[in-house]
C-alpha cells in the first residue's frame, strides 16, 4: 500500500490535480484571484529550488534572490531584443542565472557553514549594489528595466509580427496563449511548477540526492569514503540557482519589468523563511511555506482597522474595540511582525516546519486509532521518504 | 591632501561604528558560540533608546506665548524648562549624551532577558538554527519599533555646543576652511574609549580573566568549579550594551529608522568574518580597515578608475579574504569550523 502511495506517477498525478484545480479549492479562502495564484506558483518554484540546496545539503545561502533578479533582467532583455514569446525568455533566464550560479557557487562553496552564508550574502549585496549603480545601462537602476515602444525585438521582426500601437504583451507562440494576463499566467506558471516539482522529486529520489543528503549529515565521512563532495555541491547550487532564475523569468513574463529590489538580501531572507516554515528538506514543505507566506502577505497586509471592526462585529462593543486594538498591530502594515513571530515559533518548536507538524499529527492519530489501521496520506509518505532527520514518525 | 584627511576621518568614524558592532558580535560568538543575527537590531534599539529619552525629556505643556500680544497664542514648552528654567533646557540639549545613562540599564536588561529567554535554548542547535531564530527575532524587534515610532527616520540632534564643525584643517596645518563635524569626532573618541574599556575589562579584571579562560577552554574552567555560564550571560549583556551605546551615540549622525539595524548587520557580519571569527582584536582592526577602505573608495579619483567600487569594496574585500585566508585576518584555529 505504502509503495503505491509513494510511487512517482501517483504523487505527480495528485500534485498536478491539486495545483491545476487551485483556483477552485482556494476560492473559499478568498485567494482565487490570478495575481495571487501566480505568486503562489512562482515563489513555489523558487522555494522548491532553494530546498534542493538548503534542504538536501544544509548549506544556508543568504543570496538566492540574486539569481531571481538575474533571471528577471534576462527575461526582460529577451523581450526587448528578441521576441515577446516567453519560452526563449524563460530558457535564457535559466541559462544566464545558471552561469552566474556556477561562478558564485564555485567561489562560495570553498567554505562551509556560516562562512558560506556570509559569502553568498556578500555576493548578493554586490550584485544588488551594482544593479543600482554602475550597471544602470543594463538594469536601468532605480526605475527598473521596462519595455519601450522602440525595442527592436529582432526575432519578432524576422517572423513578421506586425508592430501595433502600445506595448505588446508577452505571449506563448503568439496564437497559443495571446497574453499572460490573469489565469493564463497562472496556468503557465502552474505547468512549469509541476515540471519543476517533478524534477525536484526525481532529484530527491536519485543517488545524486542521496549523496547530497549524505553531505548534510556528515561531510567529513563522505570525503573519507572517497567522494569529492564539491562537484555535487556545485551541481546542487547551480540547479537551485537555475530554479531561481526560472522563477525570475516567470515573474518577468507575467509582468515584464525587473527591478533591483528583487535582489535585496531581505528577498533572499524571504525564501529562507518559506523553506523553513514549510519544512526544510521535505518535498512539499517549501511549496506550502511559499503559499502560506504569500497568502498571508496578501490577506493580512490588506486588513486595516475598518476591516477588523467588521470581522469582530459579532462581539459586544467593548470587546470589539479591545480585540481590534490587540490584533491591530499584527495585521496591515505590521504583518511582518506576525511573520517574524510565527517564524521564531516554528524554528524553536518545530525545526522541521509545518511538514513535521503534520507528520506528528498523523503519528498522533495513528496512535489513537491503533497502528496501521489507516494508510498514511501521500504527503506523509513523501515526508517519510525525504526527511533526513527526526521528523518522520 | 585635504580630501584624504576628510576621508581618513570619515573612514575612522564609520570604522568606529563597525568595530563596536563587530566587537559585540564577536563577544557573543566567542563566549556563547551563538551566531546572533539580531545584533543589528540591538544597535537600532540603542538608537531608539536615545530617541525615546529625548521624547520623554521634551514632554511639553501648552503655555501662552507672551511675545505675541495681538491674540492668544500658545507654544509648546517642555515641562523640564518650566520647572528648572535654563537647567532644564540644558538637560534637553544634552539628551543624546545623557541617554547613555538610560541605555546601559535597559540594554543590559534586554540582553540578559534575550539570553535567558531565547538564546540559552539554542546552544546545542546548529548554527543555521541560531541564525534563523535570531533573524526572526530581529524582524520582530524591528517591527515593534516601527509600530511605536513609525517608518520615518527621527532626527535626534546633538548638543548645541558640538553641533557645529571643528576646524581640523587649521589643526593639522592644512587648509583653513577644512572643517569636520564635532559630533563625528566625538563619536570616534567614544568608540575608541568603549573598545578600550571592553579590552581593559577583559584583560585586567578577575571577571575578564575567567571569561577569557572560558573562551579558550570552557570545560576546564567549569571543572575548576566556576560557573562559566553565568559569566557568559553577563558578557552577552555587555555585548548588548556595547551595541546599544554604539546605536545611541550614532543617532545624531544618522537619524534612526527601524531598519538601520539590518543595514549595519550585514556589514558588521562581513567585518567579523574578515577579522576572524572569535578574535576581538581582529574584529576591531577589520572594522576600522573596512571603514577606511569604504570611505577611500568613495573618493571621486578612485571612482573614476573603478566605477561603482564604493558600493562593493567591502564585499569584494570580504570575498577575497575569505577565499585566501579562510580564518580571516586574525582568526583562531578551530572556531566555527564544522
Amino acid at each position: 500500500m505504502k509503495k503505491i502511495l509513494s510511487s512517482t506517477p501517483l504523487i505527480m498525478l495528485i500534485f498536478s490535480v491539486v495545483v491545476l484545480s487551485a483556483p477552485i479549492w482556494l476560492a473559499p479562502l478568498g485567494a482565487n484571484y490570478p495575481d495571487l495564484l501566480q505568486k503562489f506558483a512562482i515563489f513555489g518554484i523558487f522555494a522548491v529550488g532553494y530546498n534542493i540546496l538548503f534542504g538536501l545539503t544544509g548549506y544556508l545561502s543568504f543570496g538566492h534572490a540574486t539569481f531571481l533578479g538575474i533571471g528577471s533582467y534576462t527575461a526582460v532583455w529577451s523581450f526587448k531584443l528578441l521576441t515577446m514569446n516567453i519560452l526563449p525568455a524563460i530558457i535564457l533566464a535559466m541559462i544566464v542565472s545558471g552561469v552566474f550560479a556556477l561562478v558564485i557557487g564555485f567561489l562560495s562553496l570553498r567554505r562551509s557553514g556560516i562562512y558560506f552564508s556570509i559569502l553568498t550574502l556578500a555576493f548578493a549585496q554586490m550584485a544588488y549594489s551594482l544593479a543600482y549603480s554602475v550597471l544602470t545601462p543594463i538594469t536601468n537602476g532605480e526605475t527598473g528595466l521596462q519595455l519601450t515602444q522602440q525595442d527592436p525585438r529582432y526575432l519578432d521582426a524576422i517572423a513578421g509580427i506586425p508592430v501595433k500601437d502600445g506595448l505588446p504583451s508577452t505571449n506563448l507562440f503568439g496564437t497559443l496563449i495571446k497574453s499572460m494576463d490573469g489565469y493564463f499566467g497562472f496556468y503557465v506558471a502552474a505547468v512549469v511548477l509541476i515540471v519543476a516539482f517533478y524534477i525536484s522529486l526525481k532529484i530527491f529520489r536519485s543517488p545524486f540526492g542521496m549523496k547530497l543528503r549524505a553531505i548534510k549529515s556528515n561531510q567529513t565521512r563522505m570525503k573519507y569514503t572517497g567522494f569529492n563532495t564539491r562537484p555535487y555541491l556545485l551541481t546542487a547550487f547551480v540547479i537551485s540557482g537555475m530554479y531561481a532564475g526560472l522563477a525570475g523569468g516567470l515573474l518577468a513574463s507575467i509582468d515584464p519589468l525587473a527591478g533591483a529590489e528583487r535582489m535585496q538580501w531581505t528577498a533572499s531572507g524571504e525564501v529562507v523563511l518559506m523553506t523553513i516554515l514549510g519544512g526544510v528538506g521535505t518535498l512539499i514543505g517549501p511549496l506550502l511555506g511559499a503559499t502560506i507566506i504569500k497568502y498571508f502577505e496578501n490577506i493580512f497586509s490588506a486588513l486595516n482597522s475598518n476591516e477588523l471592526h467588521k470581522i469582530f462585529d459579532f462581539l459586544p462593543e467593548g470587546m470589539e474595540n479591545f480585540m481590534v486594538t490587540v490584533v491591530g498591530p499584527f495585521v496591515g502594515e505590521g504583518w511582518h511582525l506576525t511573520l517574524g513571530l510565527v517564524f521564531m515559533i516554528v524554528v524553536i518548536f518545530l525545526p522541521g516546519g509545518i511538514m513535521q507538524g503534520i507528520s506528528h499529527l498523523f503519528g498522533f492519530i495513528k496512535r489513537i486509532f491503533g497502528m496501521g489501521d489507516k494508510p498514511a496520506p501521500v504527503d506523509d509518505t513523501v515526508n517519510n521518504d525525504s526527511v533526513s532527520k527526526g521528523g518522520a514518525s | 591632501m585635504d580630501a584624504i584627511l576628510i576621508q581618513l576621518l570619515n573612514g575612522l568614524d564609520k570604522g568606529g561604528a563597525y568595530a563596536l558592532i563587530a566587537l559585540g558580535l564577536t563577544l557573543t560568538f566567542g563566549t556563547l558560540g551563538v551566531v546572533n543575527f539580531a545584533h543589528g537590531a540591538l544597535f537600532m534599539l540603542g538608537a531608539f533608546c536615545a530617541v525615546l529619552f529625548n521624547k520623554v525629556l521634551t514632554i511639553s505643556a501648552k503655555v501662552k506665548d507672551e511675545s505675541i500680544t495681538f491674540f492668544d497664542a500658545y507654544k509648546e514648552t517642555p515641562y523640564l524648562e518650566l520647572w528648572w528654567g535654563d537647567t532644564g533646557a540644558t538637560i534637553i540639549d544634552y539628551s543624546v549624551p545623557l541617554s547613555i545613562l538610560f541605555v546601559i540599564p535597559i540594554m543590559l536588561l534586554v540582553g540578559v532577558i534575550m539570553e535567558r529567554g531565547l538564546i540559552k535554548h539554542f546552544y546545542k542547535r546548529e548554527h543555521a538554527d541560531q541564525i534563523l531564530v535570531t533573524f526572526g527575532l530581529a524582524i520582530v524587534i524591528q517591527e515593534i519599533i516601527r509600530h511605536f515610532f513609525g517608518a520615518n527616520p527621527i532626527p535626534t540632534p546633538a548638543p548645541d555646543v558640538v553641533a557645529g564643525s571643528a576646524a581640523v584643517g587649521a589643526f593639522f596645518g592644512l587648509n583653513e576652511n577644512l572643517v569636520y563635524p564635532w559630533w563625528r569626532l566625538i563619536y570616534l573618541a567614544f568608540s575608541l574609549s568603549i573598545i578600550g574599556a571592553v579590552f581593559a575589562f577583559l584583560k585586567y579584571t578577575t571577571f575578564g580573566m575567567v571569561v577569557r579562560a572560558g573562551m579558550a577552554d570552557r570545560e576546564t574552567v567549569e571543572l575548576l568549579g566556576i560557573n562559566v555560564q553565568k559569566r557568559f550571560t553577563i558578557v552577552f549583556g555587555i555585548a548588548t550594551v556595547v551595541a546599544g551605546l554604539a546605536g545611541a551615540m550614532y543617532a545624531p549622525i544618522l537619524p534612526p529608522d527601524y531598519h538601520m539595524g539590518m543595514d549595519f548587520l550585514v556589514l558588521s557580519f562581513v567585518v567579523v568574518v574578515v577579522g576572524g571569527m572569535g578574535s576581538l582584536p581582529g574584529a576591531v582592526a577589520a572594522g576600522f580597515l573596512l571603514g577606511l577602505l569604504q570611505s577611500f573608495a568613495s573618493m571621486n579619483e578612485v571612482k573614476a578608475i573603478f566605477p561603482g567600487i564604493d558600493q562593493i569594496i567591502i564585499y569584494l574585500v570580504a570575498v577575497v579574504i575569505l577565499l585566501v585566508r579562510p580564518r580571516g585576518l586574525m582568526g583562531r584555529e578551530g572556531v566555527f569550523e564544522d
